[in-house]
């Protein structure tokens, strides 16, 4: 860990009672969930000024927690990086929004409801951000199948193109 | 066929203001299909008169879900999808992907693979940097600068042609170094851009830079503040035309760039004229960058010899059994790579591009995320946009350098 570092993360880790990690040199804290805006809020006050990312990772088939929300933050300043993951349970995921304090999050949290229907509570414009308004599902959870289209050739051609989908005529 | 919903503009009530509803202000559609945007990227515009009150982007039209695909192949197939994310810096994705993969299963590179990846990475910021300078400059009718800028980024991408057989989607840099040594001519085409290249930069200023039109167009125009730009996540050559000097090549150095002098140039008016200054400095500074680069560029090896992780070369398959049952087995199965998750940033033409790479002890990737730096840039065009007139949120747009298979993935 970096040197400049380690205050930093002590006093997280006494403030929310977690113990960081370390793995190839990236320093990680695991909050609960109705710790992460207290926590955003310290974290910005002590220099973290971007929200460089903001995404998820779904672990399906396991239900509580099912998502990590990972919030990572960089330190123009400090020039110190540091990452957030937030346990969320797989039924009626939500959290509260950080994007008043970090106004790039509003996207992100968009794009996070849009991929894995993840709720972020008092977000100001929570819709659909790349799928279509009228979409169905959560592409980037791991129940949802990944598409396919079958490989016409010659021979089945004409056997293919009848259940392909797309306008015909 | 399910019914298609009609989105209504009471579902967008939020983000318009009380007049557009009693219809005093206009709203109006820019794009998905409109040659200032860059690709297909639509605006829903409220407009009083000219003047744009407020402006809500709508994105997703190219979204090809890149992540998931990337999920359901190995980590060698997967580089090829990482190219197309961002087309006008692919050296530069590949190059962030290939790290994350170094940096996840621990493999260490050849000098002389990082030295190669650096004057790659430089010259195809360069190429990036000529067409934002052409497309931005014809947004502002300046036709010529166009097809100066065209006719001088042919030459980089013949030189990655001569390098990976591609112009465009090279995956020449691959987990562990490079896909194969650079030919003999590479030398020589290099040098040749960078004795020609100097003098265009000071004939695109000698047309731009002093050009009143221009300086009509952008001076003051899109202004944005350093704290603004941090809080919405803004980063690369539009933070430092705001006057923070943020440069991951300088702050935290990778590939060998801590070895290498140059300066990061920065303005502080934060307009869409700072922005021009900035990216054609950094454009010189590319150039130094490479010339320091080829200098001293280190013979060896350009792939890693953990064969574990990396392909051996074609001619020690045919001798070697161990080398042989290496291959096979890396390109059916791939390899695994221990069980964890890592985030990785480089800096890309556009700013910093971020991959988060999780690991579930398999061969393919668990959970790859694309921090875009488009992504987090576009987002600021409300706050740039509001209050300025129509053709200047063309020039805005233009100063973004926006590439819409970067914001949509």
């Amino acid at each position: 860990m970096e040197k400049k570092l380690q205050p930093i993360v002590g006093k997280l880790e006494k403030e929310f009672g977690v113990a960081a990690s370390e793995y190839r040199g990236d320093v990680s804290l695991v909050i609960p969930v109705e710790n992460i805006v207290a926590a955003c809020q310290q974290i910005q006050g002590l220099g973290f000024e971007l929200l460089s990312a903001l995404t998820a990772v779904d672990y399906w088939p396991q239900e509580s927690p099912r998502f990590h929300v990972i919030y990572q933050f960089t330190s123009v300043d400090g020039n110190l990086v540091m990452t957030l993951r937030v346990p969320v349970p797989g039924i009626n995921p939500s959290l509260p929004t950080v994007s008043h304090l970090y106004r790039s999050a509003n996207w992100r949290e968009r794009e996070l409801w849009d991929m894995f229907g993840i709720k972020f509570e008092g977000h100001p414009d929570l819709r659909r951000i790349l799928m279509p308004a009228d979409w169905e599902g959560h592409p980037l959870r791991k129940d949802y199948p990944l598409g396919y289209e079958e490989p016409q050739f010659t021979f089945n051609f004409e056997e293919i193109n009848l259940r392909k989908p797309y306008a015909k005529e | 066929m399910p019914d298609i919903q009609e989105i209504t503009v009471d579902d967008l009530k939020h983000l318009v203001s009380e007049r557009a509803i009693q219809g005093e202000t206009v709203l109006l559609n820019m794009g998905p299909q409109h040659p200032s945007t860059h690709g297909v990227l639509r605006l829903l515009l409220e407009l009083d008169g000219e003047i744009v009150v407020n402006c809500i982007p709508d994105i997703g039209f190219l979204h090809t879900g890149v992540e998931k695909n990337m999920e359901a192949k190995t980590y060698q197939k997967a580089e090829v999808m990482a190219d197309r994310l961002d087309y006008l810096d692919t050296v530069g994705n590949t190059l962030a992907y290939s790290m994350a993969v170094e940096k996840l299963v621990d493999l260490d590179v050849p000098a002389r693979a990082q030295a190669i990846r650096v004057i790659l990475a430089e010259l195809q910021r360069f190429a990036s940097h000529l067409v934002w300078l052409g497309t931005s400059a014809l947004d502002l009718a300046a036709m010529s600068m166009f097809l100066y800028c065209f006719r001088e980024r042919e030459y980089i991408l013949d030189i990655l042609e001569l390098c990976s057989g591609q112009r465009m989607m090279t995956t020449y840099i691959r987990p562990g170094g490079l896909w194969r040594d650079v030919p003999v001519e590479f030398d020589a085409a290099v040098r040749n851009i960078l004795k020609t290249f100097p003098r265009r930069i000071d004939e695109y200023e000698a047309l731009l830079t002093r050009n009143p039109l221009m300086l009509d167009r952008t001076y003051g125009i899109g202004k944005l503040t350093g704290e603004e730009c941090l809080n919405f996540g803004v980063t690369g050559p539009m933070l430092r035309a705001s006057g923070v000097k943020w440069d991951l090549r300088k702050a935290r150095p990778y590939s060998g760039y801590e070895q290498y002098d140059f300066e990061v140039p920065t303005r502080t008016e934060g307009d869409v004229y700072a922005r021009y200054l900035v990216r054609l400095e950094e454009m010189r500074q590319a150039l130094r960058i490479v010339e320091q680069a080829l200098d001293k560029l280190p013979m060896g090896p350009v792939r890693s010899n953990n064969y574990k992780f990396v392909p051996p070369p074609r001619s020690e398959i045919g001798v070697s059994m161990e080398a042989l049952i290496h291959h096979f087995k890396l390109w059916t199965e791939g390899f695994e790579a221990p069980k964890g998750a890592i985030y990785l940033a480089i800096e890309s033409p556009r700013g910093e591009l971020g991959v988060y790479l999780e690991s579930d002890g398999g061969p393919k990737p668990y959970r790859i995320h694309w921090r875009t730096p488009s992504f987090d840039n576009l987002q600021s065009l409300p706050l740039m946009s509001r209050g300025v007139l129509v053709a200047d949120l063309v020039a805005i747009i233009g100063s973004v350098d926006i590439v819409l298979g970067d914001v949509d993935r």
